[in-house]
């Protein structure tokens, strides 16, 4: 790197006269790495210290304030093997982390005080209580409800006061039942004890609350490690650009470092990696994975730019600006607040269960009480048999039910290349009947390539490589990238229009048509790829016009195909020109096509299908898909998408194929099947353990298997969501 | 019966113990990798430099 390069932005300081950064290294993958690095690292004068994560592929590093520059660590880094990549970690990190951990605590206390109150209990039904006047059973149960009530009181924070939450917005959600139960379990339990009565259900209670947050820790995990995955590769691809200083000095920054106002500098054959408006300087920019337009725009000073656009010919600089009014960028963040307000809210598919299910359940044990006391019962016992039906009821496997499925559905989609951004995303892709798909970009890969190459002489081609090779311009890149072209030509450049050499005692030219005099050869070659971008050749026999485009993804045409049998209606919503987008259309396999919509008309568009009953999933990856994406019922992006768009994204996939955006349907699917199975088993369940706990039958021994029994089969049960039919892996 | 005097306060005490471990363990970071750990073990960073 002969630019200077200020990394300031990512260094924070634990303490006072230390630095540290963390890093992304993707290459480490075994023992010898974390030697390597940390011996590497830890070797360096001033260096404290460096701790490499293996399951985050991260590295923290601390060093004494000046000792080094981050450059200087990210060059040592490099010259070990393993190239680094700075980040921040992202605020909502840390907040999940902590609430991890919290969880895990919680977890760990449950676990101690169920197996401490097991070992009473256990105790107890193998006969301990035998003894004439009950006083050991007495001793035995103060011990449990002295363990119990503060395991309880802590371990059970997590679902009080989220059941409290749900109260007071006049709710019901599945923590409502749960801390019913779990409550009434341990009041019920304190006041046989104090009643010198035989049965308590102190490890009921306890128990509940260990299954639930093991289940709530392993969802919180999963979470967290997609989350991971996705902050890594955010900062590998994290883009830098060039900003120049006010004494016109150069300095590469990343973006997280670069502010309104400043002036940026991006030179031909380079994306531009800020919004902003051109100062200086003049070339075409192509906007494709902007507004889905794959032809070139020109842009002069007072144009505008942004990120994400490709800049083909000459070198621009750019002062960089916020939304200002009338812009694109602005257009689409007006959109996004709507469609954010507009969003229907999903109810999940356990809250849905919780509602019908606490009514149920609550009106079941008053029922049994006042049944009792008819049939001339006290009133103690009779509220003693109405509240172990609560207990016994208690939503263990239908609290379980759901989050357990989608820890294995969350996985599996993940070793598929798909990573879920937000919890219920899994619901609502199941829910989805309709897929309406981004043209470029999304259905076509990012990155330009030779379409016409079957059509050309290979001799033409393999000299066209190494010229090609010479130029900066991106589509001279395909032209390269097609001929396997490794070494270049020393060619002369004439910006915005070619490149030439004499070679072996001809002239030979790569550049625009004009250039090359193509004109003729032009008309046909675009006829017939209406949405390529044209670059011709003259070589010393003849001149040939290649055709560059966005090439369809490589296994785009079999999972259109793939999608449309398995009964989804499919559509296409391009910001690109009509012809272009029926091209790909009729190449994938689509019928249903718009083209040049804008932003609004993509919503327009959403609005109509969801007005029409349908459940749109949109696929999408463009700035100018960011508010239909949020208008959609779920929305996918690649991960090659903006920045603004990701974050409206439920799930992000990973690759060159499509195949991830099938499999995560199917799993969907299955999952949502799954999950509705287990709210079943518990429901079965429940049919049989209510009539034994109203006819009074339920010994907390009963309750006890009753209630693991039925987790363990409701989390069995969830393991099947690892795969789907018709999935790859 | 006696017996239970000191047992059951041997019983809790083993638990406790259990559970701070298992806090101290979460609180120093010990599950924050769970990949590297089992690298760690077998790296030979104890031995003098040329001879692992």
């Amino acid at each position: 790197m002969d630019q200077a390069t200020d990394l300031s932005v990512f260094v924070r300081n634990p303490t006072e006269g230390v630095s540290a950064m963390d890093l992304v290294v993707d290459g480490v993958h075994c023992g010898a790495c974390i030697v390597t690095i940390e011996k590497g690292l830890a070797n360096e004068p001033g260096v404290r210290g460096a701790r490499v994560n293996l399951a985050s592929k991260r590295v923290t590093i601390e060093w004494d304030d000046g000792a080094l520059s981050p450059a200087q660590i990210l060059k040592k880094l490099d010259a070990l093997g393993y190239p680094a990549y700075p980040f921040a970690a992202p605020m909502v990190d840390s907040l999940e982390a902590a609430e991890e951990r919290r969880l895990l605590r919680c977890l760990g206390v449950a676990a101690f005080g169920a197996m401490n109150v097991m070992l009473l209990s256990v105790a107890l039904w193998a006969g301990a209580s035998s003894d004439a006047n009950g006083s050991t059973r007495d001793l035995f149960h103060w011990l449990s409800a002295l363990v119990v009530i503060p395991c309880v009181a802590y371990a059970g924070g997590a679902f009080f006061e989220s059941a409290i939450r749900a109260l007071r917005q006049r709710a019901v959600n599945m923590d409502v039942p749960i801390t019913i139960g779990v409550v009434l379990s341990i009041a019920m339990s304190v006041l046989q004890t104090l009643e010198h009565a035989e049965e308590t259900y102190f490890e009921s209670g306890v128990m509940l609350l260990m299954f639930l947050l093991a289940g709530r820790v392993l969802d919180q995990r999963m979470r967290r490690k997609t989350r991971d995955v996705a902050t890594n590769l955010a900062a590998i691809k994290a883009e830098r650009a060039v900003k120049l200083t006010a004494n016109g000095e150069a300095i590469d920054t990343p973006i997280a470092a670069i502010l309104p106002g400043d002036l940026v500098l991006v030179c031909a054959g380079e994306r531009v990696a800020v919004d902003g408006i051109v100062e200086d300087g003049s070339s075409d920019v192509d906007q494709s994975l902007v507004t889905g337009e794959t032809a070139p725009i020109s842009v002069a000073p007072g144009a505008l730019v942004y990120a994400g656009s490709l800049n083909t010919s000459g070198a621009l600089r750019v002062r960089v600006a916020k939304a200002a009014t009338g812009t694109l960028l602005d257009e689409v963040n007006a959109l996004l607040e709507k469609a954010i307000e507009q969003r229907s809210s999903y109810v999940k598919l356990a809250d849905r269960a919780a509602r019908l299910y606490a009514p149920v359940v609550h009106v079941t044990a008053a029922a049994t009480f006042l049944g009792w006391l008819l049939i001339g019962a006290n009133w103690q016992p009779a509220l003693v048999t109405a509240i172990s039906v609560l207990i016994i009821t208690c939503p263990c496997a239908l609290g379980l039910a759901v989050p357990a499925v989608q820890v294995v559905a969350a996985s599996a989609m993940f070793r598929r290349g798909v990573m879920l951004n937000s919890g219920d995303a899994l619901e609502r892709l199941a829910d989805v009947d309709t897929i309406v798909f981004d043209k470029t970009g999304t259905l076509t890969l990012p990155q330009p390539s030779l379409a016409n190459a079957a059509e050309i002489d290979t001799e033409d081609l393999a000299l066209a490589g190494p010229l090609a090779l010479a130029s900066k311009h991106p589509l001279a890149r395909a032209v390269a990238e097609a001929a396997g072209a490794r070494s270049p030509l020393a060619a002369l450049e004439f910006p915005g229009q070619g490149v030439t050499i004499f070679h072996e005692g001809k002239r030979l030219k790569l550049g625009s048509i004009g250039y090359c005099k193509a004109e003729a050869q032009a008309v046909e070659v675009a006829a017939r790829w209406p949405d390529a971008s044209l670059i011709a050749f003259q070589g010393p026999k003849r001149t040939v016009v290649f055709a560059v485009r966005q090439a369809p993804r490589p296994d785009a045409r079999e999972v259109i195909a793939r999608l449309a049998t398995a009964g989804y209606a499919i559509e296409i919503l391009s910001g690109d020109r009509e012809a272009a987008v029926a091209a790909v259309a009729r190449e994938l396999g689509i019928s249903a096509y718009h083209a040049e919509m804008n932003p609004a008309g993509k919503i327009a568009r959403l609005k109509v299908l969801r007005e029409a009953g349908r459940k749109v999933a949109m696929v999408g990856d463009g700035l100018n898909d960011a508010p239909a994406l949020a208008a959609a019922n779920v929305s996918i992006s690649p991960i090659t998408a903006a920045h603004l768009t990701q974050a409206q994204a439920d799930a992000l996939f990973l690759g060159d194929r499509l195949a991830p955006v099938a499999d995560a349907f199917a799993l969907a699917r299955k999952a949502r099947a799954l999950m509705v199975q287990n709210l079943w088993l518990s429901v079965i369940y429940n049919a049989i353990a209510v009539p034994v706990a109203i006819l009074g039958l339920a010994t907390p021994l009963i309750a006890a298997i009753a209630m693991s029994g039925s987790s363990v089969m409701v989390t069995l049960n969830a393991m099947r969501a690892r795969s789907a039919k018709g999935t790859t892996g | 019966m006696n017996v239970l005097v000191y047992l059951v306060p041997v019983a809790l005490a083993l638990g406790g113990l259990g559970l701070a471990a298992f806090l101290w363990a979460m609180r120093s970071g010990q599950f924050d990798d769970l990949d590297g750990a089992a690298w760690r073990a077998i790296a030979d960073d104890d031995l003098p430099e040329g001879r692992g």
